[in-house]
Protein backbone atom coordinates (compact mmCIF):
# COMPACT_ATOMS: atom_id res chain seq x y z
CA UNK A 1 0.00 0.00 0.00
CA UNK A 2 3.02 2.13 0.43
CA UNK A 3 5.06 1.40 -2.45
CA UNK A 4 5.29 5.05 -3.32
CA UNK A 5 6.72 6.00 0.02
CA UNK A 6 9.20 3.49 0.07
CA UNK A 7 10.23 4.27 -3.27
CA UNK A 8 11.01 8.08 -2.15
CA UNK A 9 13.08 6.38 0.59
CA UNK A 10 14.61 3.89 -1.88
CA UNK A 11 15.41 6.88 -4.49
CA UNK A 12 16.83 9.17 -1.41
CA UNK A 13 19.24 6.39 -0.18
CA UNK A 14 20.47 5.95 -3.97
CA UNK A 15 21.01 9.13 -5.08
CA UNK A 16 22.97 10.13 -1.92
CA UNK A 17 24.70 7.10 -2.19
CA UNK A 18 26.06 7.73 -6.06
CA UNK A 19 26.58 11.39 -5.16
CA UNK A 20 28.95 10.17 -1.98
CA UNK A 21 30.78 8.08 -4.78
CA UNK A 22 31.00 10.33 -7.58
CA UNK A 23 28.58 8.54 -9.78
CA UNK A 24 27.50 9.94 -13.20
CA UNK A 25 24.28 7.70 -13.31
CA UNK A 26 22.85 5.11 -11.60
CA UNK A 27 22.26 1.89 -14.15
CA UNK A 28 20.62 -0.45 -11.66
CA UNK A 29 18.72 -0.60 -8.12
CA UNK A 30 18.59 -3.91 -6.35
CA UNK A 31 16.41 -4.55 -3.56
CA UNK A 32 15.42 -7.56 -1.79
CA UNK A 33 11.40 -7.77 -0.52
CA UNK A 34 10.27 -10.33 1.23
CA UNK A 35 6.94 -12.28 0.01
CA UNK A 36 4.57 -11.06 3.11
CA UNK A 37 6.26 -7.62 3.21
CA UNK A 38 3.20 -5.70 2.36
CA UNK A 39 4.26 -4.61 -1.10
CA UNK A 40 3.86 -5.33 -4.82
CA UNK A 41 6.35 -5.59 -6.94
CA UNK A 42 4.59 -4.25 -10.25
CA UNK A 43 3.26 -0.84 -7.58
CA UNK A 44 6.99 -0.73 -6.80
CA UNK A 45 8.12 -0.96 -10.64
CA UNK A 46 5.41 2.23 -11.50
CA UNK A 47 6.50 4.36 -8.58
CA UNK A 48 10.30 3.32 -9.30
CA UNK A 49 9.59 5.00 -12.69
CA UNK A 50 7.74 7.94 -11.61
CA UNK A 51 10.37 9.04 -9.22
CA UNK A 52 13.44 8.03 -11.06
CA UNK A 53 12.62 10.67 -13.74
CA UNK A 54 14.59 13.75 -13.83
CA UNK A 55 17.44 12.35 -11.91
CA UNK A 56 20.55 10.01 -12.95
CA UNK A 57 18.84 7.19 -12.00
CA UNK A 58 16.57 7.88 -15.10
CA UNK A 59 16.02 4.90 -17.08
CA UNK A 60 17.83 2.88 -14.61
CA UNK A 61 16.75 -1.02 -14.15
CA UNK A 62 14.94 -2.00 -10.83
CA UNK A 63 15.36 -5.75 -10.11
CA UNK A 64 13.62 -7.14 -6.97
CA UNK A 65 14.60 -10.31 -5.53
CA UNK A 66 11.31 -11.93 -3.46
CA UNK A 67 12.21 -13.90 -0.84
CA UNK A 68 9.55 -16.49 0.15
CA UNK A 69 8.12 -16.71 3.58
CA UNK A 70 10.12 -19.09 5.51
CA UNK A 71 8.02 -20.03 9.24
CA UNK A 72 9.06 -21.65 12.28
CA UNK A 73 6.77 -24.38 14.20
CA UNK A 74 7.59 -24.14 17.95
CA UNK A 75 6.12 -27.63 18.64
CA UNK A 76 7.18 -29.40 15.34
CA UNK A 77 10.99 -27.76 16.04
CA UNK A 78 11.20 -27.39 12.20
CA UNK A 79 10.93 -24.40 9.51
CA UNK A 80 8.52 -24.15 7.05
CA UNK A 81 7.07 -22.57 3.35
CA UNK A 82 3.37 -20.87 4.13
CA UNK A 83 2.74 -17.62 1.85
CA UNK A 84 -0.85 -17.35 3.42
CA UNK A 85 0.09 -14.64 6.32
CA UNK A 86 -1.44 -16.74 9.34
CA UNK A 87 1.77 -19.18 9.43
CA UNK A 88 -0.40 -22.31 9.55
CA UNK A 89 2.24 -25.62 10.48
CA UNK A 90 1.36 -28.11 7.51
CA UNK A 91 2.40 -30.65 10.13
CA UNK A 92 0.53 -30.13 12.98
CA UNK A 93 -1.88 -26.59 12.16
CA UNK A 94 -0.63 -24.33 15.00
CA UNK A 95 -0.13 -21.25 14.11
CA UNK A 96 3.13 -19.94 14.23
CA UNK A 97 4.53 -16.65 15.95
CA UNK A 98 8.12 -17.15 14.25
CA UNK A 99 8.37 -15.42 10.55
CA UNK A 100 11.84 -16.13 10.12
CA UNK A 101 12.06 -14.93 6.44
CA UNK A 102 9.27 -12.79 4.88
CA UNK A 103 9.07 -9.34 5.77
CA UNK A 104 12.64 -8.05 4.44
CA UNK A 105 12.73 -4.68 2.97
CA UNK A 106 15.87 -3.82 1.61
CA UNK A 107 18.13 -1.79 -0.82
CA UNK A 108 20.73 -4.31 -1.71
CA UNK A 109 22.97 -2.93 -4.27
CA UNK A 110 23.09 -0.26 -6.62
CA UNK A 111 25.16 -0.37 -10.20
CA UNK A 112 26.92 2.74 -10.87
CA UNK A 113 28.61 4.19 -13.43
CA UNK B 1 29.26 -12.22 -8.96
CA UNK B 2 28.15 -9.48 -11.32
CA UNK B 3 25.62 -10.89 -13.48
CA UNK B 4 25.39 -8.20 -15.54
CA UNK B 5 28.75 -8.62 -17.28
CA UNK B 6 29.35 -11.74 -16.61
CA UNK B 7 32.94 -10.45 -15.40
CA UNK B 8 32.57 -13.66 -12.45
CA UNK B 9 34.19 -11.05 -10.17
CA UNK B 10 32.39 -10.29 -6.80
CA UNK B 11 30.07 -8.01 -6.41
CA UNK B 12 31.96 -5.11 -4.90
CA UNK B 13 34.23 -3.95 -8.20
CA UNK B 14 34.94 -1.87 -10.37
CA UNK B 15 36.21 -2.54 -13.65
CA UNK B 16 36.23 -1.64 -17.20
CA UNK B 17 34.37 -2.99 -20.32
CA UNK B 18 33.01 -1.82 -23.72
CA UNK B 19 29.40 -2.17 -24.54
CA UNK B 20 27.64 -3.43 -27.59
CA UNK B 21 24.06 -1.81 -27.16
CA UNK B 22 22.26 -0.87 -30.23
CA UNK B 23 23.29 2.92 -28.89
CA UNK B 24 27.06 1.82 -28.70
CA UNK B 25 28.77 4.83 -27.68
CA UNK B 26 32.18 3.26 -28.67
CA UNK B 27 33.81 4.70 -25.52
CA UNK B 28 35.03 2.32 -22.49
CA UNK B 29 33.40 3.50 -19.12
CA UNK B 30 33.45 2.33 -15.76
CA UNK B 31 30.61 0.68 -13.55
CA UNK B 32 30.70 -0.19 -10.16
CA UNK B 33 28.55 -2.32 -8.11
CA UNK B 34 28.34 -1.09 -4.83
CA UNK B 35 26.85 -3.30 -1.66
CA UNK B 36 24.29 -2.03 0.40
CA UNK B 37 22.09 -4.27 2.37
CA UNK B 38 19.90 -1.27 3.86
CA UNK B 39 16.97 -2.21 5.62
CA UNK B 40 14.19 0.12 4.55
CA UNK B 41 12.85 0.45 7.93
CA UNK B 42 16.33 0.91 9.95
CA UNK B 43 15.53 4.99 9.52
CA UNK B 44 12.10 4.45 11.33
CA UNK B 45 12.72 1.76 13.79
CA UNK B 46 16.01 4.16 15.26
CA UNK B 47 13.27 7.57 15.32
CA UNK B 48 11.17 5.16 16.91
CA UNK B 49 12.97 4.24 19.71
CA UNK B 50 13.94 7.88 19.85
CA UNK B 51 10.22 8.77 20.65
CA UNK B 52 10.42 5.61 23.24
CA UNK B 53 13.26 6.85 25.52
CA UNK B 54 11.65 10.32 25.08
CA UNK B 55 8.12 9.14 26.61
CA UNK B 56 9.60 6.62 28.95
CA UNK B 57 11.66 9.61 30.29
CA UNK B 58 8.04 11.68 30.68
CA UNK B 59 6.89 8.42 32.47
CA UNK B 60 3.92 8.95 29.69
CA UNK B 61 2.08 5.93 28.60
CA UNK B 62 1.68 6.21 24.63
CA UNK B 63 -0.72 4.17 22.78
CA UNK B 64 -0.69 3.26 19.04
CA UNK B 65 -4.48 2.88 18.14
CA UNK B 66 -5.14 0.91 14.86
CA UNK B 67 -7.86 -0.16 13.04
CA UNK B 68 -10.17 -0.05 9.60
CA UNK B 69 -11.74 3.23 9.03
CA UNK B 70 -14.83 3.74 10.92
CA UNK B 71 -14.15 1.36 13.44
CA UNK B 72 -14.54 3.80 16.21
CA UNK B 73 -11.25 4.98 17.23
CA UNK B 74 -12.41 8.67 17.31
CA UNK B 75 -15.73 8.08 19.09
CA UNK B 76 -13.27 6.33 21.72
CA UNK B 77 -10.89 8.76 22.27
CA UNK B 78 -14.15 11.43 22.56
CA UNK B 79 -15.67 8.98 24.98
CA UNK B 80 -12.25 8.81 26.79
CA UNK B 81 -11.95 12.67 26.49
CA UNK B 82 -14.90 13.44 28.56
CA UNK B 83 -14.59 10.33 31.29
CA UNK B 84 -11.07 10.14 31.74
CA UNK B 85 -9.03 12.86 30.99
CA UNK B 86 -10.39 15.41 33.63
CA UNK B 87 -8.69 13.23 36.15
CA UNK B 88 -5.69 12.24 33.64
CA UNK B 89 -3.98 14.57 31.79
CA UNK B 90 -4.56 13.19 27.38
CA UNK B 91 -3.44 14.60 24.30
CA UNK B 92 -4.12 13.24 20.71
CA UNK B 93 -2.06 12.77 17.90
CA UNK B 94 -4.43 11.27 14.80
CA UNK B 95 -2.89 10.91 11.27
CA UNK B 96 -5.69 11.55 9.10
CA UNK B 97 -5.04 11.23 4.39
CA UNK B 98 -6.54 14.46 4.22
CA UNK B 99 -8.75 16.34 6.98
CA UNK B 100 -8.66 17.57 10.23
CA UNK B 101 -11.85 16.55 11.26
CA UNK B 102 -10.99 14.15 13.88
CA UNK B 103 -8.88 17.01 15.44
CA UNK B 104 -11.67 18.97 15.84
CA UNK B 105 -13.59 16.63 17.11
CA UNK B 106 -11.78 15.61 19.81
CA UNK B 107 -10.86 19.47 20.87
CA UNK B 108 -14.68 19.66 20.69
CA UNK B 109 -14.62 16.91 23.09
CA UNK B 110 -11.98 19.14 25.62
CA UNK B 111 -8.94 17.44 24.81
CA UNK B 112 -5.71 18.71 22.95
CA UNK B 113 -5.41 16.92 19.19
CA UNK B 114 -3.01 17.60 17.00
CA UNK B 115 -3.76 16.25 13.39
CA UNK B 116 -1.05 14.65 11.14
CA UNK B 117 -1.99 15.28 7.60
CA UNK B 118 -0.38 12.32 5.53
CA UNK B 119 -1.35 13.38 1.92
CA UNK B 120 -0.83 9.75 -0.32
CA UNK B 121 0.90 8.16 3.09
CA UNK B 122 -1.54 5.12 4.43
CA UNK B 123 0.33 4.86 7.68
CA UNK B 124 2.09 6.86 9.98
CA UNK B 125 5.46 7.23 10.69
CA UNK B 126 7.83 7.40 13.99
CA UNK B 127 9.15 11.06 12.73
CA UNK B 128 5.55 12.28 11.85
CA UNK B 129 4.79 11.51 15.65
CA UNK B 130 8.06 13.23 16.52
CA UNK B 131 7.36 16.47 15.07
CA UNK B 132 4.11 16.39 15.68
CA UNK B 133 4.58 15.77 19.55
CA UNK B 134 7.02 18.35 19.57
CA UNK B 135 3.91 20.63 19.68
CA UNK B 136 3.03 18.99 23.56
CA UNK B 137 4.34 19.90 27.11
CA UNK B 138 4.67 15.85 27.23
CA UNK B 139 5.97 16.17 30.87
CA UNK B 140 2.18 17.60 31.68
CA UNK B 141 0.76 14.32 30.03
CA UNK B 142 -0.10 10.79 31.70
CA UNK B 143 -1.37 9.54 28.09
CA UNK B 144 -1.15 9.98 24.50
CA UNK B 145 -3.26 8.09 22.45
CA UNK B 146 -1.91 8.11 18.54
CA UNK B 147 -5.02 7.40 16.30
CA UNK B 148 -3.70 5.78 13.22
CA UNK B 149 -4.66 6.15 9.80
CA UNK B 150 -7.44 3.81 9.42
CA UNK B 151 -5.53 0.73 7.44
CA UNK B 152 -5.36 -2.52 8.71
CA UNK B 153 -2.16 -3.34 6.36
CA UNK B 154 0.92 -1.13 6.65
CA UNK B 155 0.75 0.79 9.95
CA UNK B 156 1.69 -2.68 11.25
CA UNK B 157 5.14 -2.64 10.00
CA UNK B 158 5.80 1.15 11.71
CA UNK B 159 6.66 1.05 15.08
CA UNK B 160 6.18 4.50 16.29
CA UNK B 161 7.72 4.08 19.76
CA UNK B 162 4.27 3.53 21.39
CA UNK B 163 4.07 1.01 24.52
CA UNK B 164 0.82 0.01 23.78
CA UNK B 165 -0.52 -1.50 20.80
CA UNK B 166 -4.38 -1.50 20.64
CA UNK B 167 -6.38 -2.69 17.97
CA UNK B 168 -9.96 -2.00 17.37
CA UNK B 169 -12.51 -4.60 15.56
CA UNK B 170 -15.77 -3.46 15.35
CA UNK B 171 -19.36 -6.06 15.58
CA UNK B 172 -19.97 -4.87 12.24
CA UNK B 173 -16.90 -5.43 10.40
CA UNK B 174 -17.16 -9.97 11.36
CA UNK B 175 -15.42 -11.99 13.03
CA UNK B 176 -13.05 -13.06 10.65
CA UNK B 177 -11.04 -9.74 10.50
CA UNK B 178 -8.19 -11.16 12.71
CA UNK B 179 -7.46 -13.96 10.45
CA UNK B 180 -7.60 -11.67 7.45
CA UNK B 181 -4.72 -9.35 9.18
CA UNK B 182 -2.53 -11.60 10.99
CA UNK B 183 -0.34 -9.78 11.38
CA UNK B 184 -2.09 -6.35 12.56
CA UNK B 185 -3.46 -8.72 15.35
CA UNK B 186 -0.36 -10.27 15.90
CA UNK B 187 1.00 -7.22 17.05
CA UNK B 188 -1.73 -6.34 19.66
CA UNK B 189 -1.12 -6.00 23.20
CA UNK B 190 -4.95 -5.20 23.62
CA UNK B 191 -8.09 -6.04 21.12
CA UNK B 192 -10.88 -4.06 21.63
CA UNK B 193 -14.34 -5.24 20.00
CA UNK B 194 -16.34 -1.57 19.87
CA UNK B 195 -19.55 -1.10 19.08
CA UNK B 196 -20.82 -3.90 20.77
CA UNK B 197 -24.20 -2.29 21.41
CA UNK B 198 -24.68 -3.37 17.82
CA UNK B 199 -23.83 -6.92 18.31
CA UNK B 200 -27.39 -8.60 18.69
CA UNK B 201 -28.24 -6.61 15.49
CA UNK B 202 -25.49 -8.25 13.60
CA UNK B 203 -25.94 -10.93 14.75
CA UNK B 204 -22.54 -10.78 16.09
CA UNK B 205 -20.75 -13.86 17.04
CA UNK B 206 -18.70 -13.62 20.29
CA UNK B 207 -17.34 -16.98 20.76
CA UNK B 208 -16.11 -17.15 17.28
CA UNK B 209 -14.48 -13.06 17.50
CA UNK B 210 -13.29 -14.42 20.70
CA UNK B 211 -11.46 -17.81 19.36
CA UNK B 212 -10.33 -15.85 15.87
CA UNK B 213 -8.59 -13.39 18.32
CA UNK B 214 -6.99 -15.90 20.62
CA UNK B 215 -5.71 -18.06 17.61
CA UNK B 216 -3.72 -14.80 16.26
CA UNK B 217 -2.91 -13.05 19.31
CA UNK B 218 -3.03 -15.15 22.17
CA UNK B 219 -1.02 -13.06 24.70
CA UNK B 220 -3.48 -10.23 23.87
CA UNK B 221 -5.84 -8.60 26.43
CA UNK B 222 -9.40 -8.27 24.60
CA UNK B 223 -12.52 -6.37 26.07
CA UNK B 224 -15.98 -5.70 24.33
CA UNK B 225 -16.68 -2.10 24.65
CA UNK B 226 -19.54 0.69 22.97
CA UNK B 227 -18.01 4.08 23.19
CA UNK B 228 -21.97 4.77 22.40
CA UNK B 229 -23.31 3.28 25.79
CA UNK B 230 -20.23 3.38 27.80
CA UNK B 231 -20.66 -0.45 27.94
CA UNK B 232 -17.00 -2.05 28.71
CA UNK B 233 -15.27 1.49 29.38
CA UNK B 234 -14.77 1.34 32.99
CA UNK B 235 -12.40 -2.09 31.98
CA UNK B 236 -10.47 -0.24 30.01
CA UNK B 237 -9.74 2.82 31.98
CA UNK B 238 -8.74 0.14 34.81
CA UNK B 239 -6.32 -1.42 32.40
CA UNK B 240 -4.76 2.48 31.44
CA UNK B 241 -5.12 3.22 35.13
CA UNK B 242 -2.58 0.50 35.08
CA UNK B 243 -0.63 1.94 31.78
CA UNK B 244 -0.58 -1.41 30.20
CA UNK B 245 -3.07 -3.56 27.95
CA UNK B 246 -3.60 -6.06 30.92
N1 LIG C 1 -23.53 2.28 17.49
C1 LIG C 1 -22.28 2.71 17.66
N2 LIG C 1 -21.70 3.47 16.71
C2 LIG C 1 -20.43 3.87 16.90
C3 LIG C 1 -19.69 3.50 18.04
N3 LIG C 1 -18.44 4.03 17.94
C4 LIG C 1 -18.42 4.71 16.76
N4 LIG C 1 -19.61 4.62 16.14
C5 LIG C 1 -19.98 5.23 14.84
O1 LIG C 1 -19.14 4.70 13.83
C6 LIG C 1 -18.80 5.70 12.87
C7 LIG C 1 -17.30 5.80 12.74
O2 LIG C 1 -16.73 6.20 13.99
P1 LIG C 1 -15.32 6.94 14.09
O3 LIG C 1 -15.07 7.15 15.52
O4 LIG C 1 -15.29 8.14 13.21
O5 LIG C 1 -14.37 5.82 13.48
P2 LIG C 1 -12.80 5.90 13.13
O6 LIG C 1 -12.69 6.07 11.66
O7 LIG C 1 -12.25 4.58 13.56
O8 LIG C 1 -12.21 7.04 13.89
C8 LIG C 1 -19.43 6.98 13.38
O9 LIG C 1 -20.65 7.16 12.68
C9 LIG C 1 -19.68 6.71 14.83
O10 LIG C 1 -20.78 7.43 15.34
C10 LIG C 1 -20.34 2.68 19.04
O11 LIG C 1 -19.77 2.29 20.07
N5 LIG C 1 -21.62 2.30 18.78
MG1 LIG D 1 -11.02 8.68 13.23
ZN1 LIG E 1 3.84 -27.76 13.65
ZN1 LIG F 1 1.46 2.46 4.39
Amino acid sequence: MHELSLMETIRDLALNQAQSHGAARIEAVRLRIGSLAGVEPEALNFAFEVLMANTIGAGARLEIETLPAEWFCAPCARPFRAEDYLGLCPSCGAISRELRQGRELQLTSLELS
Amino acid sequence: MCLDCNCGQPQNHSHDHSHDHSHDHGKKHSHTHLQLGLDLLARNNELAQQNRQRFASSGLTVINLLSSPGSGKTALLERLAKDWAPQHPLAVVVGDLATDNDAQRLRRAGVEAIQITTGQACHLEAAMVQRAVAELQLNELELLVIENVGNLVCPAAYDLGESLRLVMLSVTEGEDKPLKYPSMFQSADLVLISKIDLASAVEFNHGLAHRHIKQVAPAATVLELSAKTGAGMEQLYGLLQQGRGG
